[in-house]
């Protein structure tokens, strides 16, 4: 056995779904090895060495993999893939959009979304929307993994120092370009690692009124997220949409607001520990799942929370 | 430039689906289908990009039994010119579709291919990837913006903390996020139309593709259940439990 983590990173820090990554390997088994592919990337390549249980770091560090493509990274790391016998990344918008590449080009199948490990060949996915939990087995001979961060507890950060290799080897492919990215710049704690999470709905009536949501929020450390009806009204952007199709959120505290808990959306959050439901309608899906629920109106609570935090 | 978009058949967005009882699978029986709501958006885009004068034709397949005729004629009836049927088991697994998909990529000489990011019923969110990396082609994944410019394909995909831009050679492989546009509805005039377009029927054999796979499903379980909790009467005991019940603030 032979494990490969695909550290998610933006070349200056290790993203904490890795460090859920690794745990997942290492439910799986030993030696597990971490992959740093890009540029100037070497803070991460550290970083990585420093989590328990790793054995080995590789640092693919290039000019050319500054964006990270898919086209270069995954031909990268399909042509070292074939020394190990699971590659595992996590299930964020950079993994799942990297590992089905390195997939098709080992000619193995992709497990996507892991919540659970039962073996080195047989895992639990969520499948329809969380509404069933389908137990699989791969016969293949490099087990191809998308691993769910929230359902795995963080490997501890610090105090291994496990060796780090440069791995002189770049496959630029020339079929994309990275012309730019917008990042939301938010002094909020991100949404899939944050302990609390305030999301509002279509309820909210318009993105103005998520300041409401922001003013709660702000007592409470916490990120904001939103259900998919509120992104498709265009009260705010997508990236913050909680659900199926969106971020997998499982946070200490979730307080959902002006959301009527349709099945697409439940899937997102419903691991949450504790669930609290605002709204009008009492007879809304989401108090059939909320431990807390309070029928009245969003645009008298809010205020009232904020304040009395 | 031809665009070819796939559909997948499955399981209308509101049903709510129960697992059979003796945990083989999802009882299907009598459940309303529909076309998948990321593979709609897909076919959206195809026909915006023919009315644009981007593209001179736009190809529907769906793979899967005799049924998946009813998506295909819905994607027709939207605008698609013709339609293809690769008559196989359903429940494919994703590299067999990504091999099925390729092999009609060479066969019609595609300039585009255009797929839902996901399906809602197995969550997967792979072929687009796999379809790209078995032809050689550049993928633009979770689309929420797509342009032809000089020959190439601008892509502006949705990521964790906002939007990417890619500049993707052609052929290519775009998978849509949901909001790329907002798919119309068939017209009744539309949906008389599509009943004369042509839709062929091919087998993985024609293609000389092999569906078989090594991943096995041993068992599909309900999650476990969350029950209804209390109801409160005010944002005071709302604070109240919190802290001293649930010490979650």
């Amino acid at each position: 056995m032979k494990i490969l983590v695909i550290a998610e990173h933006d070349n200056l820090s290790l993203k904490p779904a890795t460090l859920s990554t690794v745990t997942a390997a290492l439910a799986i088994g030993q030696p597990v090895d971490v992959l740093v592919a890009g540029a100037d990337c070497a803070a991460v390549a550290s970083a990585a060495a420093a989590v328990a249980g790793i054995a080995r770091v590789l640092v693919a560090d290039h000019p050319a993999h500054a964006a990270q493509l898919a086209e270069s990274i995954a031909a990268l790391v399909a042509e070292i893939g074939t020394q190990y016998t699971h590659i595992l990344a996590a299930a964020t918008t950079t993994g799942k959009n990297l590992l089905p590449r390195v997939a098709a080009l080992l000619d193995v199948a992709q497990i996507s979304d892991i919540v659970a490990v039962k073996s080195a060949d047989t895992f639990v996915r969520p499948i329809y929307a969380g509404n069933a939990l389908a137990t699989v087995q791969s016969e293949d001979p490099v087990k191809v993994i998308t691993v769910r961060a929230t359902a795995f507890a963080e490997a501890t950060s610090a105090g291994n120092a496990a060796g780090v290799e440069s791995l002189n080897l770049v496959k630029e492919q020339g079929l994309s370009a990275f012309v730019d990215q917008q990042l939301s710049i938010s002094t909020r704690p991100e949404l899939t690692a944050a302990s609390v999470v305030v999301s509002g709905g279509r309820g909210m009536q318009s993105g103005e009124n998520f300041v409401l949501l922001e003013k709660v929020a702000d007592k409470l450390g916490a990120a904001i997220g939103a259900s998919r009806a509120a992104v498709d009204a265009g009260f705010v952007p997508n990236d913050m949409q909680v659900g199926q199709t969106g971020k997998i959120v499982a946070p200490e505290l979730y307080i959902a607001v002006g959301i009527s808990g349709a099945i697409q959306h439940l899937a997102g959050m419903k691991d949450s520990k504790v669930i609290v439901a605002i709204n009008k309608d009492a007879e809304a899906p989401i108090f059939q799942v909320a431990d807390y629920g309070l029928v009245d109106d969003l645009f008298k609570v809010l205020p009232e929370l904020a304040e009395k935090l | 430039m031809k665009i070819l978009v796939a559909v997948k058949r499955v399981v209308d967005a509101n049903v709510k689906v129960r697992v059979k009882a003796d945990n083989s699978g999802i009882d299907l029986t009598n459940a309303k289908m529909a076309i998948n709501p990321f593979c709609e958006i897909a076919v959206e885009e195809a026909i915006r990009l023919k009315e644009k004068g981007q593209a001179d034709e736009v190809i529907a397949v769906s793979i899967g039994d005799k049924a998946c005729h009813e998506q295909i004629r819905t994607a027709l009836a939207l605008g698609a010119d013709r339609g293809i049927h690769i008559e196989a088991q359903d429940g494919l697994q994703p590299l067999a579709v990504a091999k099925l998909l390729h092999a009609l990529v060479q066969r019609e000489a595609i300039g585009l291919v255009l797929v839902g990011k996901q399906s809602i019923d197995t969550d997967n969110n792979q072929v687009a990837q796999m379809l790209a990396a078995l032809g050689g082609m550049p993928q633009g994944t979770f689309a929420c913006g797509v342009e032809v410019q000089d020959g190439k394909l601008k892509v502006v995909r949705e990521i964790d903390g906002g939007e990417q831009t890619l500049l993707l050679t052609l052929p290519a492989v775009v998978s849509t996020d949901l909001r790329l546009n907002e798919p119309r509805y068939a017209s009744l005039p539309n949906i008389m139309k599509a009943k004369k377009k042509p839709i062929d029927t091919l087998t993985p054999a024609d293609l000389g593709v092999s569906v078989a796979s090594r991943l096995r499903t041993l068992s599909v379980e309900p999650p476990p259940e969350r029950s209804a909790g209390i109801k409160v009467a005010s944002v005071d005991e709302l604070i109240t439990r919190l802290r001293t019940e649930a010490k979650v603030i």
